[in-house]
C-alpha cells in the first residue's frame, strides 16, 4: 500500500487544478493590471481561495488579515470608502455567517464597491463536513439590499462573472465551489450578462432551473430524459440570484408549465425560494418543486456522494422530473382537501 | 504645539456650548444617547476644531482626514459637532430622530453630511478605520484616520481583531481614542465585563498607548499631538472620561446612557453645564 499512498501525497494547495478558484486567481491578477484600484483581501486562505496569485503579482495591494473575517470585511468597507475596489475572498460559510453583519451593515447598507468571492459553496467541501458546508449563504445574503448575488456554473462562467462584476458600482457576492466540479462550458461565455439567465437547452415539457454545480447535472439529466423518456427538458442556468431574471422564469412557466429548481443549498430560502417568489407573485399556476438540501445538516462525505444522497445530481433530477411529469393540475374547484 | 491660552478658553466655552446643544437636541428628539455623547465632547472638539484636516464646505475633499465614530451610539454628540462645525445647518438637529430626518441616533453616512461611516453596531468602526488607513497607504495619500472607540464596545472581539491587524500592518496613520467613560447600559464596565487593565491590553497588541484625563484639554491635546507624530505603528489615547460629563444628575449614572428630557430637566441640565 506504500506505493498507493505515495501517489496520493498532496497538500491543501494542490487541490485547485483548473478550478473556478484557480481561474478566479488568474482573472483577478489580469484585472489588477488594468485596474490599479483593485485590492485583494483574504483571511488565511490566500492559497485555498487562489487570491494569492493576485498577491504574488501585487504585494502592495494584497492584505492577509489572518483568521479574522469580521475585521477583514470591515476593513474592506473602509478601503472602498477611500476609493479602492476590494475583492474579498474566503469560504462561503465564513463570508455569509462569520462576517455576516459586517457584510450587511458595513458593505451593503453603505452600498460600497466591494466584491466578495465566496468559495467552497454548498457541499463542495464534502469531507470537511457541516462546519464547512455553506447551505444557507444564498438565503442569508439575498436578503441584503443593494447586494448582487451570483452563483456561476463553473470556472469559465466564474471568469466572466469576475470580469463583469467590476462594472457594477456596488457590492457583489459571487459564490463558487471548491474547484472539483466538472465544467459545463467549453470556454468563457462571452455573452454573460449579470441578471440574465442562460438557456442551456431548449425544451417544452418541463424547465429545470439550476445554478452553480447543478447546472452540469441538470444538462446531463435533460440529455438522459430526452434519450430515454422522449421528454423535452429546458435547462435554465440562473447564475444571478439577485436581481433575478423574472422574464426567463415566467417565460418558462408559460412555455412548459412545470418548473423544477435544483441547487446545492438548503431548500429554505435559496435559489428555489427566489424562483417561487417570482412565480407566486405572477399569479400563474404551474407544477413546481425544489431540489436541494432538505433542511437538514449535511454529513461529511465526497461531494458527488452528497449530491447523490440529496438527489441534486443527474440521477436525482431524472427521478424528480419523472415524478413531476405524472402530476397534473387539479380540475376541481374545491380546496377543502388542501386547507 | 501646546494649546494657547486663547485656544484653551475658546475650546472650554465651545465644549460647554456643545453640551448645552446636546441637551437641547435630547429634549427636542424625545430621547438620545446623552451620557456617552457628553463624555467625548473634548475629544471631538480638539479633533474637529484643531487637529483634523477637514473642510466643511468640501466634505468629499479626497485628502481630508477621516473620522470614524466606532461607538456609533454617540450619534447625538457627533451630529451636534458636525452641525456646529458647519457641515449642515444646525437647524437640521431639530428633526433629530424624526421620520424623514437626515439625522437619527446612529448616523447614516449617506445622509448626515460629514459623517464618514454608518456605525451603530458595536465593534465595526475600528475595522473600517483600519481599512481607510490602509487605503491611504495603497493610494499613497497622507491623510490620517481618527477613530473614537467605546469602552463597552471593547467587549466585542472584532475590536481586538482590528487591533491585532493594525499593529501587524504597522499602520501609523491611524489614531484611536478610547472614550473610557466606565459605563455601559447594564452598569459599570468592570461589573458587566471587565476591561481592565485596558492600557496593558492595547500595549500587548503592540499599540503605542497614552493615558490621559479625557476632559483636560491640555493633556488631551498633548497626547493627540504625540499620537499623530508616532510613526512606528498604530496609536491609541485612553481618555479617562465621565459618562454624562457636565450634567450633575447624569454623571456616572448608567441609566443616562439613553434618555429623554422634559423642558424642566433641559433647563436643569443646561444650568448645571453653565457658561450660558
Amino acid at each position: 500500500m506504500a506505493g498507493v499512498e505515495s501517489t496520493l501525497t498532496w497538500t491543501c494547495y494542490d487541490a485547485t487544478k483548473l478550478s473556478a478558484r484557480e481561474i478566479y486567481g488568474i482573472v483577478l491578477s489580469d484585472l489588477g493590471a488594468i485596474r490599479q484600484d483593485i485590492v485583494g483581501l483574504t483571511a488565511d486562505l490566500a492559497k485555498s481561495t487562489q487570491i494569492g496569485a493576485f498577491g504574488d503579482k501585487f504585494p502592495d495591494r494584497f492584505f492577509n488579515f489572518g483568521i479574522a473575517e469580521q475585521n477583514m470585511f470591515g476593513a474592506a468597507a473602509g478601503m472602498a470608502k477611500v476609493g479602492l475596489l476590494p475583492f474579498v475572498s474566503t469560504f462561503s460559510v465564513f463570508a455569509s455567517m462569520r462576517a455576516c453583519e459586517f457584510l450587511r451593515t458595513d458593505i451593503c447598507y453603505q452600498n460600497l464597491n466591494v466584491k466578495v468571492i465566496a468559495s467552497h459553496g454548498g457541499t463542495s467541501f464534502g469531507s470537511a463536513g457541516t462546519t464547512h458546508h455553506a447551505l444557507e449563504d444564498i438565503s442569508i445574503v439575498r436578503a441584503f439590499a443593494n447586494l448582487t448575488v451570483i452563483v456561476p456554473a463553473d470556472g469559465y462562467e466564474t471568469a466572466a462573472a469576475v470580469k463583469k462584476c467590476v462594472e457594477i458600482n456596488g457590492p457583489v457576492y459571487i459564490r463558487i465551489g471548491r474547484g472539483f466540479e466538472p465544467p459545463i462550458y467549453k470556454a468563457e461565455p462571452e455573452d454573460f450578462t449579470i441578471g440574465k439567465a442562460v438557456e442551456m437547452r431548449p425544451g417544452t415539457d418541463i424547465t429545470v432551473i439550476a445554478c452553480g454545480p447543478t447546472v452540469y447535472h441538470a444538462v446531463e439529466a435533460a440529455e438522459i430524459l430526452e434519450r430515454d423518456d422522449h421528454l423535452s427538458v429546458r435547462v435554465l442556468n440562473l447564475h444571478t440570484i439577485k436581481p433575478i431574471d423574472e422574464e426567463a422564469i415566467l417565460k418558462a412557466v408559460m412555455d412548459t408549465r412545470r418548473i423544477l429548481t435544483v441547487e446545492d443549498h438548503n431548500i429554505v430560502g435559496g435559489m428555489g425560494s427566489a424562483v417561487a417568489d417570482v412565480i407566486a407573485a405572477s399569479g400563474k399556476g404551474c407544477v413546481f418543486e425544489k431540489l436541494g438540501i432538505p433542511d437538514v445538516f449535511t454529513p461529511h462525505g465526497y461531494p458527488e456522494d452528497l449530491q447523490h444522497l440529496f438527489g441534486i445530481d443527474a440521477d436525482g433530477i431524472v427521478n424528480k422530473v419523472r415524478a413531476m411529469m405524472g402530476r397534473e393540475f387539479e380540475a376541481d374547484e374545491s380546496w377543502e382537501d388542501e386547507i | 504645539m501646546a494649546l494657547t491660552a486663547e485656544e484653551r478658553e475658546r475650546f472650554r466655552k465651545l465644549c460647554a456650548s456643545l453640551r448645552r446643544d446636546m441637551v437641547d437636541v435630547t429634549g427636542w428628539s424625545g430621547g438620545a444617547h446623552i451620557g456617552g455623547s457628553l463624555s467625548m465632547v473634548e475629544i471631538l472638539v480638539l479633533l474637529y476644531w484643531k487637529y483634523m484636516k477637514i473642510d466643511p464646505a468640501n466634505p468629499e475633499w479626497e485628502d481630508r482626514d477621516r473620522f470614524v465614530l466606532s461607538k456609533g451610539h454617540g450619534g447625538l454628540g457627533h451630529a451636534v459637532v458636525l452641525g456646529r462645525r458647519g457641515f449642515f445647518p444646525f437647524d437640521e438637529l431639530k428633526a433629530f430622530n424624526k421620520t424623514g430626518s437626515n439625522l437619527g441616533m446612529h448616523l447614516d453616512s449617506k445622509k448626515a453630511v460629514g459623517c464618514e461611516v454608518s456605525t451603530g453596531s458595536m465593534g465595526h468602526g475600528l475595522s473600517e478605520a483600519l481599512g481607510m488607513a490602509l487605503g491611504a497607504r495603497v493610494l499613497k495619500k497622507s491623510f490620517r484616520v481618527f477613530c473614537v472607540v467605546g469602552d463597552g464596545e471593547s467587549n466585542e472581539g472584532s475590536i481586538w481583531e482590528a487591533a491585532m491587524a493594525a499593529a501587524h500592518f504597522k499602520v501609523s496613520n491611524l489614531v484611536a481614542l478610547l472614550d473610557r467613560n466606565h459605563f455601559m447600559i447594564d452598569g459599570n464596565t468592570e461589573d458587566v465585563m471587565s476591561l481592565n487593565p485596558v492600557a496593558d491590553k492595547w500595549r500587548a497588541f503592540n499599540w503605542q498607548v497614552w493615558e490621559v484625563d479625557g476632559h483636560n484639554l491640555d493633556a488631551l491635546s498633548d497626547a493627540i499631538e504625540a499620537a499623530i507624530a508616532w510613526d512606528k505603528g498604530p496609536a491609541i489615547i485612553i481618555c479617562d472620561t465621565v459618562k454624562g460629563k457636565g450634567v450633575d444628575f447624569m454623571e456616572n449614572k448608567a441609566a443616562w446612557h439613553y434618555g429623554g428630557l422634559s423642558a424642566d430637566l433641559v433647563a436643569k441640565a443646561k444650568a448645571s453645564i453653565g457658561e450660558e
